[in-house]
């Protein structure tokens, strides 16, 4: 938590010696908290008041990195409860559980579908971000093996899955330099796991049931020297994790506890397949900030994915797409034009309709600052005028060989402007999306050839 | 070291609203449902009880669909030429908690049927089944309340729950839900203002609070239900800090959301890489549903039967033994 200008007033030498550049401590403190100036610029300030600022302005929540070259993921750091109230920064890593005890060509197939584990939704790649590697039953040699192989053949950082210190040493000896997250240090075995974890430079989960144990145990790591921690809250029903991951996530953010402030990981124990993904996505959008899943699907990890990328959109920003003209299906100079904004649930909507129409037609977005139809039309962000500007640079006139563009239903009151602007027919479209595929199969006619 | 304590307390619950009236309520169904009544956000019981369970209405309508995807098709159209039918399987084979009659064949742009033939089809489905029912509109203001009130009538007594009303439009259903006791259905635009502002104007003209449910808008998985999901938990926070506007149980229309976004029809060879779309159509539906659940929903409208199964376990698996069950 921040420290208020007045706090900061206090570790300051109060004599107003103006060195800083400011006319008072006390302004100076001001544009300290501010985040205007850095506590730097005072040249007395006591190096014990530095730490303790330090200390306090450090996030609530810790941010730990996972891997170690550009497929390394971050996660942590959050500062809110509820994404409306800023936003969500990390979104969760998503792991995939594979078992040691594969043989070798069912390895390689496990490999080949977890790299396949990707998509690309409302222009961005989504994927999953971790393998999970448990042991249950290879020696310390054949795991470490293991472990090498998938960082070979994948690009995801690893989490190794063994409570067996020897087991977790020597796949350390063989990827440490990848910074996998070792899980985990438990009540027995968290010293020597932490000094493994030390030695290695590593990421280290831990794992307790109750809160109480799991401070003791932070609180004995950060001794040992480990301080990039993972929280386990155990694996128990999906209703207790919940709760589980709610109190922690107060705990980090609204309380600012300290020893608790690490982000968290959970896994899945459904068995069933949709059981499993509705478990994960539960976690998803309550706090936890990687989940391991044994689904490999890709019709599991599609919604689990996008329900991640839904949650963690920002809502400060406007979501928009970039203003250009989209080409849905295979186009030709026949295909019907379609003007819309740039907000991007209106654009992906249409998109979407246009899709199940499958007529191939031409998408004119237009740079509405991501407002759609109606709050861009009362805000003045698009006009007749606008439109026919957008569609002479994306030189619609010499992509299709007739002459008709169809606007949205809500903005017919462009049309008569719009014919004057440029000069073609303006043909006025449904005003809800769902209404055009069958606009477009039985309405939409050119209405004549140039 | 002491963790602190991060309950909180909340000074207001939601209400409580039930939908269906018994003989004794002066209907003719078998039960009534009742959600709401919570004074926590889902799900924390460390914070509060949860009285009622979330229920699912799968979605009828008073005519045969022709845009519904195939995957819907094979459950439904051996009984979608009668309502009646098609509810009864609904809630006999499919375990629906009741539901939700939509009236899409009086859209003026569609079959534009008339008054008559629309409470015909609410007395359809209050005959063949004894749950609860949703009746909800064609979605054209006008002709809407040109249908509603025989449909109303025909209903009367039975404490329906029907949809919807809006910013501009409302004195209507308000007056027949006064007269025939039934509950309302208000809706808005993806806008938390909007969404209060229709509840002010219908309590104004006599409507009671613990008659409302607000339908904040839906937006499937992947296509704005961000949006939707804010709204419903600052809504949610609102109304569990006090503000008697916000205080009003959730709905989720999510069938009709979902059933028409690719990522749940596209079959395979159409985008390849994504996976079986008989699995995938109703995991899209679930899921949709699981994110609406954790914001707070209350109702949900729902199509799949196999989603509705899957929601109905997640949902049965959450709630605590102590909560009654609806």
């Amino acid at each position: 938590m921040a420290l208020t200008g007045l706090q900061i007033y206090k570790l300051l030498p109060k004599t107003n010696c103006g060195d800083c550049n400011l006319p008072t401590c006390m302004a100076f403190a001001m544009q300290v908290a501010a985040k205007k100036v850095s506590l730097d610029q005072c040249p007395h300030v006591s190096e014990e008041a530095k730490a303790q600022l330090a200390e306090a302005s450090a996030p609530p929540m810790k941010l730990v990195s996972i891997g170690s070259d550009e497929n390394k993921l971050e996660i942590g750091q959050e500062t809110v409860l509820f994404r409306h109230k800023e936003k969500f920064y990390h979104p969760t890593g998503v792991a995939i559980l594979v078992e040691d005890a594969l043989a070798n060509d069912e390895l390689d197939k496990e490999i080949n579908s977890i790299n396949r584990l990707k998509f690309t939704r409302v222009g961005e790649e989504i994927g999953i971000n971790l393998v999970a590697l448990q042991h249950k039953s290879t020696s310390a040699e054949d795991y470490a093996k293991l472990a090498e192989k998938i960082t070979e053949k994948t690009s995801f950082p690893l989490i190794l899955v063994c409570q067996n210190l020897s087991i977790i040493k020597s796949a350390l000896e063989a990827i440490a330099d990848k910074r996998p997250l070792i899980y985990s240090a438990n009540r027995e075995n968290f010293d020597k796991m932490a000094s493994l974890a030390k030695q290695y430079n590593c990421p280290l989960a831990v794992s307790v049931e109750s809160q109480e144990e799991l401070v003791d145990l932070t609180q004995s790591i950060k001794k040992i020297g480990v301080d990039d921690l993972v929280l386990n809250p155990g694996i128990k029903k999906t209703g207790d994790t919940l709760e589980n991951l709610t109190k922690l996530r107060r705990l980090a953010v609204e309380k600012v506890f300290r020893p608790l402030g690490y982000p968290t990981i959970v896994f899945t124990n459904e068995e069933d397949p949709f059981q499993e993904v509705i478990q994960a996505s539960t976690y998803v959008c309550k706090y936890a900030n990687i989940v391991v899943v044994k689904a490999k699907d890709t019709w599991q990890l599609l919604p689990l994915l996008t329900v991640r990328q839904n949650i963690y959109t920002d809502p400060q920003v406007p979501n928009a797409v970039e203003p250009k003209l989209y080409e849905i299906g295979a186009v030709t100079p026949d295909s019907p034009v379609i003007v819309t904004t740039n907000f991007s649930l209106t654009y992906f909507t249409v998109e979407s309709e246009v899709g199940n129409s499958k007529v191939p037609t031409y998408i004119s977005v237009v740079e509405t600052e991501g407002m759609g139809v109606l709050n861009a039309y009362a805000g003045d962000k698009w006009s007749a005028e606008k439109i026919a500007k957008t569609l002479e640079q994306q030189k619609v006139r010499e992509k299709v060989n007739h002459n008709t563009i169809i606007i949205p239903g809500l903005v017919a009151v462009f049309r008569a402007e719009l014919i004057d602007e440029f000069g073609w027919n303006i043909l006025v479209g449904p005003e809800e999306a769902a209404r055009i595929p069958s606009f477009l199969k039985n309405e939409w006619k050119p209405a004549g050839k140039k | 070291m002491e963790v602190p304590d991060v309950k909180q307390s909340w000074p207001n619950s939601i209400n409580e609203v039930t939908i269906g009236a018994t003989k004794e309520g002066g209907g003719t169904r078998s039960h009534a449902i009742t959600v709401g009544g919570t004074r926590t956000l889902p799900f924390l019981y460390f914070e509060g009880n949860i009285p009622h369970r979330p229920v699912i209405a799968m979605e009828v309508w008073d005519i045969a669909p022709t845009d519904w995807p195939e995957e819907l098709g094979k459950y439904f159209s051996d009984v979608w030429d009668d309502p009646g039918k098609w509810a009864k399987k609904c809630v006999d084979e499919f375990e629906a908690d009741f539901i939700c009659l939509r009236l899409q064949g009086c859209d003026p742009d569609g079959e534009n049927k008339g008054s008559h033939e629309a409470a015909q089809a609410v007395e359809r489905v209050l005959k063949s089944v004894a749950v609860p029912l949703i009746i909800w509109g064609c979605g054209n203001d006008e002709k809407d309340n040109e249908i509603f009130p025989a449909c109303s009538q025909t209903a009367a007594g039975e404490r329906c729950l029907l949809g919807t009303i809006t910013e501009d439009n409302y004195k209507t259903l308000v007056a027949l839900c006064k007269a025939d006791k039934h509950k309302l259905i208000a809706e808005s635009p993806v806008d938390i203002n909007i969404a209060k502002q229709v509840n002010v104007l219908a309590t104004d003209i006599g409507l009671a609070p613990e008659d409302i449910v607000i339908y904040p808008s839906t937006g499937a998985l992947g296509y704005g239900m961000e949006y939707v999901y804010s709204i419903m938990e600052r809504g949610r926070i609102a109304g569990l800090s006090g503000d008697k506007m916000w205080a009003m149980p959730l709905l989720a229309d999510i069938g009709r959301e979902v059933w028409k976004v690719k990522e749940a029809i596209a079959p395979e060879e159409e985008v390849p890489g994504w996976g079986d779309h008989i699995q995938r159509g109703p995991l899209w539906e679930t899921i949709t549903g699981l994110v609406y659940l954790q914001a707070g929903t209350d109702i949900f409208i729902m199509w799949h039967p196999k989603a509705v199964k899957e929601l109905k376990k997640y949902i049965d698996s959450l709630m605590k033994k102590n909560s009654r069950k609806n």
